[in-house]
């Protein structure tokens, strides 16, 4: 993947092979994802694009381990996380999920929290865990909130405190659901930046699950579109845009045609599902 | 290390519990909480002792009772001066103190299992479902032949009725925590135990001091209820033979008694709450103090 930095990253290629999922509450028989295939380069910030109830969580999951393929395997480095004979990977450090509304547990501080992954695991004790905390928490521009808990500190905050939290664990992964959807566009193009500024200091794998184009090409080195449920690429963008980037790029003629080019596969799957949600609407 | 990140912490418990008190005092709130009292008493007082309304011409009035309650010397023979009158405050004190202690300290684990393993509210649950709604007063009867002596089944009355508040909001606790929290202890490498520590636990907190408020409310209940009919001490039973021998200013004063300690007991609850899961409430107070 020439358009990955050249960072000394080997760990955290991803590889999805076939993957199926369905879902079959009361005998609906929903499949979610269908034979879906691809595979994301260590160092990679791939991000997924589909339309509304597509199955992009459902895959996320998957790798997450939340819960378990009905065909179909997952690799991390070429070590299978879920396949033939083992339907569901198992849940750890290795990858991490960023959740929508945020995660962080409200009643410890944000530096208990940070450290809470090493602590439990019993890799670090207590005080060293900590001080990596509050290290890791400097880094990324999080002093002096250490000690505040989630409930005293912004939506935006907490979100980059989630994913400090996250890479104090060295995740091979970091499995984001649409982190910042709740956040208004200004706090958003803040995140924006602090997460390429995390990514360009850790080179950790970034899978991102958007329905934003403009976040998806700011970000990203390739952007996958997915198709309408069932979920599998429908295309996959290289995004070739220098880096590092700004938010002066958003301006910019390349990043203009990427996001219209974009925009124009992803509306064709957007109208079918809404077309399909328009009949099962009326056959409900 | 705790140490450090305790010293540290942005609003440490005490200050936190103070600023709350001043908070309050500096609110309208105290005074509209005397003016209640007072169209209360002056409703008593109007209408008995001035209006003289016919049902309530029996009751004993505002002053009678102030003065009974306060004389060192009372017609019906309790009063503040009287020791027989804190022993049977204490009596009920300690009563409810065992029974409620009891309860939270079944309670709490049996609502924390039932809620954390499917296998265990199977079992338990539908036994909880028939038991629950039988009324404390129904018990009676059974708790007296089943225990020994008269202080036994005032306790375990008592108790009961707690036990359920208690098990079933700790319960609904932890069936209100986010399932996000739960994965995402499992994604940073917790143990289920691990996560029972520190997502369970905490996060049903807040559901389970509703239901320990719930708790002391119903303990007093049923501990008057029980005292009445069992028992040699107590408010319950103070109520009841001066009932009997139609000593009415007693039957307020112990009234009025149940009100205060009541009240300061489901106090002290809250408080307790607010001392354990300061993290809740940080949000508020910064608010406040800008
Ligand atoms: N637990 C479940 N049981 C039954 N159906 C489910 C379940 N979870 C998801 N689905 C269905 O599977 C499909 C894919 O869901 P999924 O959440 O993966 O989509 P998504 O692409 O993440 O959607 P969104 O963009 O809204 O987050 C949806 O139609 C949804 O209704
Ligand atoms: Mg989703």
């Amino acid at each position: 993947m020439s358009l990955v930095s050249q960072k000394q990253v080997r760990r955290g290629a991803i590889r999805i092979e076939d993957a199926v999922k369905i879902y079959d509450p009361e005998g609906a028989h929903i499949l979610a994802v269908d034979h879906c295939s691809f595979a994301v380069a260590p160092g990679e910030i791939c991000m997924l694009l589909g339309p509304s109830g597509c199955g992009k969580t459902s895959l996320l999951n998957a790798i997450a381990g939340f819960h378990r393929l009905d065909g179909g395997a997952i690799y991390l480095d070429d070590e299978m996380l879920c396949g033939p004979g083992r339907r569901a990977a198992a849940i750890g450090p290795d990858r991490i999920v960023v959740f929508q509304n945020g995660a962080l547990f409200p009643w410890k501080t944000a530096l208990e929290n940070v450290a809470f992954g090493p602590v439990v695991q019993g890799r670090l004790s207590k005080p060293e865990a900590f001080a990596r905390a509050r290290q890791l928490m400097a880094d990324a521009g999080l002093g002096g909130h250490e000690d505040a808990y989630p409930g005293q500190i912004s939506s935006g905050l907490r979100r980059r405190v989630e994913i400090v939290r996250a890479l104090l664990n060295d995740p091979a992964v970091l499995l984001l659901d649409e982190p910042y959807r709740a956040l208004d566009a200004l706090t958003r193009s803040v995140m924006h930046e602090a997460l390429l500024d995390t990514h360009a200091r850790t080179g950790v794998t970034i899978i991102f699950i958007t329905h934003d184009i403009e976040e998806a090409v700011f970000l990203g080195h390739r952007v996958v579109v997915m198709t309408a449920r069932p979920c599998r690429p429908k295309r996959i963008f290289d995004i070739d845009l220098p880096r590092p980037r700004d938010i002066g790029i958003v301006a910019s003629k390349r990043f203009r045609e990427l996001t219209a080019e974009i925009a124009g596969t992803l509306d064709a799957e957007a109208l079918k599902s809404f077309a399909r949600g328009e009949k099962e609407g009326h056959a409900a | 290390m705790n140490a450090v990140a305790r010293r540290r912490a942005p609003m440490p418990r005490l200050a936190l519990t103070w600023f709350r008190l001043g908070a309050w005092l500096r609110s309208p709130k105290p005074c509209l909480a005397l003016a209640g009292y007072a169209l209360l008493l002056g409703f008593w007082y109007l209408s008995v002792e001035v209006f003289k309304l016919p049902r309530f011409a029996g009751m004993p009035g505002l002053t009678s009772v102030f003065h009974e309650w306060t004389s060192r010397n009372p017609t019906y023979g309790i009063s503040l001066y009287i020791p027989v009158y804190w022993v049977h405050i204490l009596v009920s004190l300690r009563r409810i103190g065992i029974a409620f202690l009891l309860a939270t300290a079944l309670g709490v684990p049996t609502g924390l299992m039932l809620g954390w393993s499917r296998a265990f509210k199977e079992y338990v649950f539908p036994l909880f479902e028939i038991l629950r709604p039988i009324p404390i007063l129904a018990w009676v009867p059974l708790a007296i032949i089943m225990l020994p002596g008269s202080e036994l089944p005032v306790i375990y009355l008592t108790f009961l009725a707690s036990f359920f508040a208690t098990a079933l909001n700790t319960m609904l606790g932890v069936r209100s925590i986010d399932n996000s929290y739960i994965l995402a202890a499992g994604c940073l490498g917790a143990s289920s135990l691990q996560t029972f520590r520190h997502v369970i636990i905490p996060g049903a907190l807040p559901f389970i001091f509703t239901g320990l408020q719930i708790s002391v409310g119903v303990a007093w209940f049923s501990l008057v209820a029980a005292e009445m009919v069992s028992g040699q001490f107590g408010l319950g039973y103070l109520i009841n033979t001066s009932y009997t021998s139609v000593e009415y200013p007693t039957i307020v004063i112990a009234m009025l008694t149940l009100g205060i300690v009541g009240y300061l007991s489901s106090a002290m609850v809250r408080l307790a709450g607010h001392w354990l899961m300061a993290w809740r409430v940080p949000q508020l107070v910064t608010d406040g103090r800008r």
